[in-house]
């Protein structure tokens, strides 16, 4: 591209960019450090958000409307505040439901109780629901598996259960199984629902719209403390707050999917005579079923994400085991239940994705056996599974009964190998490992953060601002200077800071990445369609995974979040890397080529151009995933707003810091996202790809 | 607008319009305060607003194929959904078979589509997750009707549009031609009275398009319903209509058989379309005859009125002696002399 005369107005967007830069480094250089100067550091006019918030929640919980209710213990009425009631409701419902279920797949007393009383089951020692031999849980894994696609899930579905039980990770297993089986029906359902409102209602669209984007924007962890509050600790509290995590995809991806049935196909539905509901039911959820059953999916991912976030409010299962591993540094324990997890998203994942593209063969000519295989196959294992359990009994000692339940940790354990891989790394790559690391932070981390830090106020704003109004225009410059004055008046500007700086870091490694594998990649029809696969499995792994491996190398350092940051954002840029370039329009690759274009011409003029903002959107998710990945990472140490959040889950106004906090990071990627997606919207418009 | 020739007066019409209009934009209502007869387009853009269809009133009589004939964005589709209230018009009267369906509530209107309407579109409408025989049954199960005696009459229709042995298949798995097959059977599923066709045969290929235009004739021959079709295509229009309606910015410029579009164009727009059409394919013997003049001698040759010119031109050319035209009974009705086919073949064009 050659600079005009007319390219160097001021109308260009190089020229603009590099005007915005100039006056940026002069306000740096320009206003001092100071206490006293707005310029420098905006007055926390809004710190006392937290303050409002709990008072409140705490209004609502404690005061607000009593009623009377009878306490049996007493004998007596008792004025009782009517939220608190609802919400200890709900609570026990839910508490309830998830016990029933975990005890359908590993046994126990407390279903028994509820119907009864303690009493009860200690005055009758045989009244204990046994529970499911891991044997049979494996088989009807690979019934369900086979049903739903073949052999090959089948055989998945098989082995991943067979793993999760000889490596004594049965239990957590299943207690983690039973509370996804409750927490992602009741998202799908919810979702389903305000889906649905949404399409039939435009002002319910219109409200639930920024609604969902916060709420997908907000870390995990912020959702704990309001949670702990309303619900207290435990299973059920875990369990809410996951079902507030994984509702808005679903609401998203049904109402994208009714948008998205053809006219003709709802005036249809209308011309043939049916009434609303038939309409709903029978035209236009069918059509959408697609883009729902991947809602569903959806639902299934963030439920498995939550797991060990969960379990900082009490949610038993495999989170809180790996969580205690990490924090005794028992990395080979880590990575065993790290695998458990992976292989559940993986056969969870694999399963209703298949169940979205499954068709049903109504007319196949069926005998009764044949139409009932499924449930046949299923009791058929069921019997041999509990007779092979009996056997069992009587080879092995009481406990151990390896073929009823294997008990926790007393299956196989590979975990002392990992330790001494661990170890062996240790020992070799000492020296390299630990000058890599204080060369990354006291060379760039360090002087990044403190770069960051040494930026006045305003800086910021017109920087931010300056770069949202050359993009986007004006509008988008308001909106992103709220989010930012958000920010900026509440207490935790600098600590913004330190979480822009690290998310940042991660976001230029990781879109350098990205989009160097991508292209690479996307040259070859084959190499796209392995690199997408692989992506497809990364994606199935819980962040939290990521960790793992990196605390294994670098222990509990920025370093570690920061790699596993990059290792975590690398691949939505690499995703749409790929996608933008291969679908650059093949009739402008034949223009190319006719035209003698070389290789790195063809990138250059035709492919990047092209794909730069279908690209830009990858970068887009990579800014959110880096976020999710350096506020979990406050789990191991850093101290940015991750870090505060975590600690507001222990404090008793943690409620509104919580939120605020939670809001903090949202408003980040929010104002990234507003700049970068409508951008990209209106330039892929402009080139005629959307 | 020149009114209808020739079809059965005197039967009460299956479908009145009186001055349909179908107005978007926020300042309808005050557009149409102003409007006695059809709103120009200038008030129009001046208040706003998009007239889609502008003033219509027609009438579409038992048995009677009427074609709406429009380019894209003459309004022709809006018509058609106003007359089945697939979306409301923002003016006049709309009756089907004497029952103004503006003024029904939403019971009504479900049973009259469930039990008169049957309707065909472009892009097929067809339902994804269902297969041919249930798509075609669908119809007939929202009504309630039991799935057996459903499924077997939807059997039966697969069969008249000819998909037998295709009835498991899903859409998806049909060429665009069979899945137009299946429209129209779920079309038909419920024996309507009325058939509306919002043009069926675009989205095929040409080939494919003349197929299904012979099939439609041959199942209209069958079962002879009331329809109303929409087209952008006028030779589509010429060789199915039995009236053609054209329309042109949300107006109707002219409504009249075939052969008098043809012959007497009513507006410089209607005239551009028939243009290049080709008289001897289009006209039947009855609109070029003459009367029969009883000093002459006629040929042996007779002709029947309903005759498209081209299937008997060589025939009455090859006579010297002018040939008797005759109707069904075989009563003679007029004469043709081979000079005058000539003249209305290729006279006119000469500009004579």
């Amino acid at each position: 591209m050659s600079l005009t005369s007319s390219s160097l107005s001021i109308k260009s967007k190089p020229v603009q960019f590099a005007l915005l830069l100039v006056v940026f480094l002069i306000l740096c250089y320009a206003i001092a450090p100071a206490d006293g100067n707005y310029l420098w550091r905006l007055p926390a006019l809004l710190k006392d958000i937290p303050t409002w918030v709990n008072d409140f929640v705490g209004g609502l919980m404690f005061d607000w409307f009593p009623i009377q209710v009878y306490d049996p213990d007493i004998d007596d009425y008792e004025s009782k505040p009517l939220f608190r009631e609802i919400t200890r409701a709900v609570s026990s419902g839910v508490l309830f439901i998830i016990d029933f279920v975990r005890e359908l797949l590993l046994g126990g007393q407390k279903t028994i109780v509820a119907f009864t009383s303690w009493d009860f089951i200690s005055e009758n020692p045989w009244a204990e629901w046994p529970a499911l031999p891991w044997t049979v849980i494996t088989g009807w894994a690979a019934i369900v598996g086979y049903k739903l696609q073949g052999k090959r899930l089948a055989l998945i579905a098989a082995l991943a259960t067979t793993y999760v039980a000889i490596f004594g990770q049965w239990e957590p297993s299943m207690q983690t199984l039973s509370f996804i089986l409750v927490a992602a029906p009741v998202s799908v359902l919810l979702g389903l629902l305000l889906g649905i409102w949404a399409y039939q209602n435009r002002y319910v669209e219109i409200a639930l719209n920024p609604l969902l984007n916060v709420a997908q924007t907000m870390p995990h962890y912020s959702y704990l403390v309001p949670v702990i509050v309303l619900f207290g600790v435990g299973d059920h509290a875990a369990a809410l707050a996951t079902i507030i995590f994984a509702t808005p995809p679903m609401v998203r991806l049904t109402l994208l999917g009714l948008k998205n049935v053809p006219v003709e196909v709802l005036e249809a539905g209308m011309m043939n005579g049916c009434t609303n509901r038939q309409l709903l039911l029978r035209v236009l959820i069918p059509t959408a079923k697609r883009d729902v059953l991947i809602g569903v999916n959806q639902v299934v991912m963030q439920c498995l994400a939550m797991t060990v976030i969960a379990s900082f409010i009490g949610a038993q299962g495999l989170g809180s085991n790996l969580m205690i591993a990490l924090n005794s540094l028992k990395i080979g324990t880590g990575i065993e239940i790290g695998v458990c997890i992976v292989l559940i998203a993986v056969v969870l994942d694999k399963m209703s994705l298949a169940w979205a593209n499954k068709q049903t063969d109504y007319f196949a000519d069926l005998s009764f056996l044949e139409r009932h295989s499924t449930l046949i196959a299923m009791l058929a294992v069921f019997v041999a599974g509990s007779i092979l359990a009996a056997i069992g009994s009587f080879i092995f000692e009481e406990g151990f009964n390896y073929l009823y339940v294997i008990p926790h940790n007393k299956g196989i354990t590979t975990a002392p190998i990992w330790q001494a891989a661990v170890d062996w790394i240790w020992d070799t790559f000492f020296f390299v490992l630990k000058g890599f690391n204080e060369f990354l932070i006291t060379k760039i981390l360090v002087p990044m953060r403190d770069a960051y830090l040494a930026m006045p106020v305003v800086a910021t704003f017109l920087l931010v601002m300056g770069i949202a109004y050359i993009l986007d225009g004006l509008r988008s410059a308001l909106i992103v200077g709220g989010f930012l004055l958000f920010i900026a008046f509440s207490e935790y500007w600098d600590r913004a800071l330190i979480t822009a700086y690290m998310a940042s870091f991660a976001v230029i490694v990781s879109a350098a990445l990205g989009i160097t594998i991508g292209s690479l990649c996307a040259r070859h029809e084959v190499a796209s369609k392995s690199i997408l696969l692989v992506c497809d499995f990364f994606q199935t792994f819980p962040a939290f995974i990521y960790l793992i491996p990196v605390i294994m190398l670098f222990g509990i350092t920025d370093t570690s979040v920061i790699i596993a940051a990059v290792v975590y954002a690398t691949v939505p840029a690499t995703r749409y890397t790929v996608e933008g370039l291969r679908s650059v329009p093949p009739v402008l690759q034949d223009a190319g080529s006719m035209s003698g274009v070389t290789r790195l011409q063809r990138w250059v003029s035709i492919e990047l151009p092209l794909a730069f903002p279908h690209i830009m959107l990858g970068v887009n998710q990579t800014v959110i995933f880096a976020l999710f990945m350096v506020i979990i990472g406050a789990f191991i140490g850093t101290i940015d707003l991750g870090q505060m959040i975590l600690k507001a889950i222990s404090e008793s106004r943690g409620t509104g810091i919580g939120l605020t906090l939670g809001l903090c990071v949202a408003f980040i990627g929010l104002a990234v996202d507003q700049i970068i997606r409508n951008w990209a919207q209106r330039r892929k418009a402009a080139l005629g790809l959307a | 607008m020149s009114s209808a020739g020739g079809t059965s007066e005197g039967t009460q019409a299956v479908i009145r319009c009186e001055s349909v209009y179908k107005i978007f934009g926020k300042n309808s209502e005050a557009l149409l305060d102003g409007a006695s007869s059809s709103i120009d387009a200038e008030t129009a853009k001046a208040a706003g607003c998009i007239v889609g269809v502008n003033n219509a009133s027609f009438e579409v009589h038992q048995g009677e194929l009427l074609i709406i004939m429009g380019l894209s964005g003459s309004g022709k589709s809006t018509l058609l959904r106003c007359i089945t209230r697939l979306t409301d018009a923002t003016a006049g009267q709309i009756f089907i078979d004497g029952e103004d369906i503006l003024t029904m509530n939403e019971k009504e209107l479900i049973e009259v589509r469930r039990n008169k309407m049957g309707m065909v579109f472009q892009n097929f409408g067809l339902l994804p997750h269902k297969t041919v025989l249930e798509n075609i049954a669908f119809p007939l199960q929202v009504k309630g009707n039991n799935t057996k005696a459903s499924m077997e009459r939807a059997r039966d229709m697969a069969e008249l549009v000819g998909l037998q042995g295709r009835e498991n298949y899903f859409p998806r798995e049909l060429s665009g031609g069979q899945q137009q097959r299946v429209g129209i059977a779920r079309s038909l599923a419920v024996e309507p009275d009325i058939w509306f066709l919002d043009e069926p045969f675009s989205a095929l290929d040409p080939l494919i398009r003349k197929e299904m235009q012979d099939e439609f004739l041959r199942l209209q021959s069958v079962l002879n319903k009331t329809i109303l079709f929409v087209t952008h295509d006028f030779d589509e229009a010429l060789r199915l209509a039995d009236r053609i309606a054209i329309m042109k910015d949300g107006v109707i410029e002219q409504l009249d058989t075939p052969a008098n579009i043809v012959l007497n164009p009513a507006t410089e727009y209607v005239r551009k379309f028939t243009e290049e059409v080709p008289r001897e394919k289009v006209l039947r013997i009855e609109s070029i005859m003459e009367p029969v003049n009883q000093s002459e001698t006629m040929a042996d040759l007779t002709v029947s009125k309903d005759a498209v010119i081209e299937t008997v031109a060589k025939a009455i050319l090859d006579e010297s002696k002018p040939v008797g035209v005759v109707d069904e009974a075989g009563t003679l009705v007029g004469s043709l002399h081979a000079s005058h086919v000539v003249d209305v073949l290729f006279g006119n064009r000469a500009g004579s």
